[in-house]
């Protein structure tokens, strides 16, 4: 079981209180009957799916509820560093060697 | 190669076994094939098998960064079936029954394949609605599925609770007897010795790092560990590692990957008549000829290449077996692992030509692909053969996710199976 840190709650919590909730950083399109089917399909369906350093979202479900996305490499499974919806994406290059890195 | 037969049996048991011959080859790669495929999985395997046996093209390698059969191949469940719901997948997983029915002989290779039924439990009035949908779907598409009540249930598989006093009472199933299992890793050995007979060579201990296309964009081979190896047809069968290769050809795919996790119990004596599974209390359960309980869990919730899941994943699968075989509470168990299964947005496979020419994928199986092998080998050969889909997989492509056209079996397949 992972455990994840929440930024939101700012302390570390066992995976079952949070809920997986996909790739981070994919934009909500504003309009989407302006969309053509690639730019649909794009956003709905296709994944960037990366052996390696992987930005994705949770949500603590049974904590504050809140979202927020995370950094975790998806070979070893452990998390580079977790941050607030609407942070921008953290420079990995940084994180490994950072402080975020266990 | 020799054929296996009583004869030869006796003939090595007089003899102390001493002339059993290597099962397949291990070449060193040629400089170029006509045709590599990606993976050897079963499915990989399968399809050099019938790229030699149907289409007469032998000059064929299948490259595998591993070991044959040590990915998803040899870490499922082995469960097999075809009832699902729709036309397109009544017609590949059936097609694979079929070929399953009499793979043993036509390899030589007793793959184990045991038709002992495979019986999905209904535990609500939802679930009774859908299962009663899929016979009905089922029945019109040639699929053999049958309705049993609680006490029908019971006399198939006596170890079942169907007290009322549980906590989700059975409240009848769905029965496919044309169902059961088959010897995972035999499917892998098989297509790997028939293959390996008719010219197929097998390169283990050999990643693909890269795939190599001209200036107009039409694959031309593959680079590896083991050097450059060319191609004018490379089929990726790669499983959880689907994405990753894709990437490669500068493909983004409709896939994400998770881990999904199996255990087995100690060895006892048979008790378990058949597959029994259950996708309201989400567990299914098995014995193997051994005599260990074959249990199968869930995915973890992200996505992961690390072959490992997380441990409540597996005692939840457990709640769940007791409860509906509470006999099973004192067992042991002795072994769990995991796999990287690759999951697409309808549940269903992709087995397709690709916008790259030259590219073909095989992928997308996700927690339910081992049923398929034979039948998925079959077409995807067809399709790198003659460069177009046979009609069988016609429906299984990757522009679905854009056209629409999805197969959407997420509802068939709740549990991972
Ligand atoms: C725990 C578990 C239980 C399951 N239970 C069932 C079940 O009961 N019934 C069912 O029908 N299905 C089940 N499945 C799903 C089933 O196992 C798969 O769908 C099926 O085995 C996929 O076969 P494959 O040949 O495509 O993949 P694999 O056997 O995974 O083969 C893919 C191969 O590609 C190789 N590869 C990857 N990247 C590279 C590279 N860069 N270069 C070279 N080689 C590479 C891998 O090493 C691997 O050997 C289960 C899966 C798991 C994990
Ligand atoms: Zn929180």
């Amino acid at each position: 079981m992972l455990l994840i840190h929440c930024p939101y709650c700012e302390e570390e919590r066992p995976e079952v209180e949070f809920a997986g909730a996909g790739e981070a950083h994919i934009d909500r399109p504003k309009d989407m009957n302006a969309m053509s089917d690639a730019e649909f399909e794009k956003f709905f369906f296709i994944r960037d799916n990366l052996k390696g350093v992987n930005y994705e979202r949770w949500r603590h479900i049974h904590g504050c509820g809140r979202f927020f996305n995370a950094v975790r490499d998806t070979v070893s499974d452990k998390f580079l560093t977790t941050y607030k919806s609407g942070e921008k994406k953290p420079d990995p290059a940084k994180l490994k060697t950072g402080k975020g890195a266990k | 190669m020799r054929n296996y037969s009583v004869f030869s049996l006796a003939r090595e048991a007089l003899l102390g076994h001493k002339g059993w011959k290597e099962q397949w080859r291990s070449p060193e790669p040629k400089k170029s094939y006509d045709v590599i495929i990606v993976g050897a999985g079963g499915h990989g395997l399968a399809t050099a098998y019938y790229l030699a046996r149907e289409h007469g093209i032998t000059n064929v390698a299948v490259i595998e960064k591993g070991w044959l059969g040590g990915g998803n191949t040899g870490r499922n469940t082995t469960i097999i079936r075809s009832n699902y719901l729709y036309d397109e997948s009544a017609g590949i997983y059936n097609h694979a029954i079929k070929l399953w029915e009499g793979l043993s002989q036509e390899l030589n290779y007793n793959i184990m394949f045991s038709q002992r039924g495979v019986m999905m439990l209904a535990h609500n009035v939802h679930d009774v609605q859908v299962f009663k949908r899929h016979i009905h779907a089922n029945r019109l598409n040639g699929v053999d599925n049958a309705w049993l009540t609680p006490e029908q249930a019971k006399e198939f598989c006596p170890p079942l609770n169907i007290s009322k006093q549980a906590r989700y009472p059975v409240m009848g199933a769905a029965l496919q007897r044309k169902g059961g299992t088959a010897r995972h890793d035999a499917v892998a050995w098989g297509y790997a010795r028939g293959a390996s007979d008719r010219g197929v060579d097998i390169i283990q201990q050999c990643e693909v790092t890269g795939i190599n296309r001209d200036a107009s964009g039409n694959v031309t081979g593959v680079e590896t560990t083991k050097g450059t190896i060319n191609a004018k047809k490379v089929g990726v069968v790669a499983a959880g590692h689907s994405s990753v290769l894709m990437q490669m050809a500068d493909i983004q795919m409709p896939l994400e990957s998770f881990p999904l996790q199996a255990l087995v119990s100690e060895p006892v004596k048979p008790i378990m008549p058949c597959v029994v599974m259950s996708n309201t209390v989400h567990a299914y359960i098995s014995q193997s000829d051994k005599g260990e309980l074959v249990i199968g869990a869930g995915t973890d919730q992200y996505t992961s290449y690390s072959q490992t899941g997380g441990l409540h994943i597996l005692t939840h699968t457990l709640d769940a077996i007791v409860e509906m075989f509470p006999i099973f509470s004192r067992m042991k168990m002795l072994r769990s692992w995991g796999g990287i299964v690759d999951v697409t947005p309808d549940r269903s496979p992709i087995l397709a030509k690709t916008p790259v020419s030259g590219l073909y994928v095989n992928c997308g199986w996700g927690t339910g692909g081992f049923k398929a092998t034979p039948g998925s080998g079959h077409v995807f050969a067809h399709t790198i053969a003659r460069d177009e889909p046979h009609e069988i997989n016609a429906g299984f492509t990757l522009e679905r996710f854009r056209n629409g056209r999805l197969i959407d079996e997420a509802a068939a397949a709740a549990v991972a199976h």
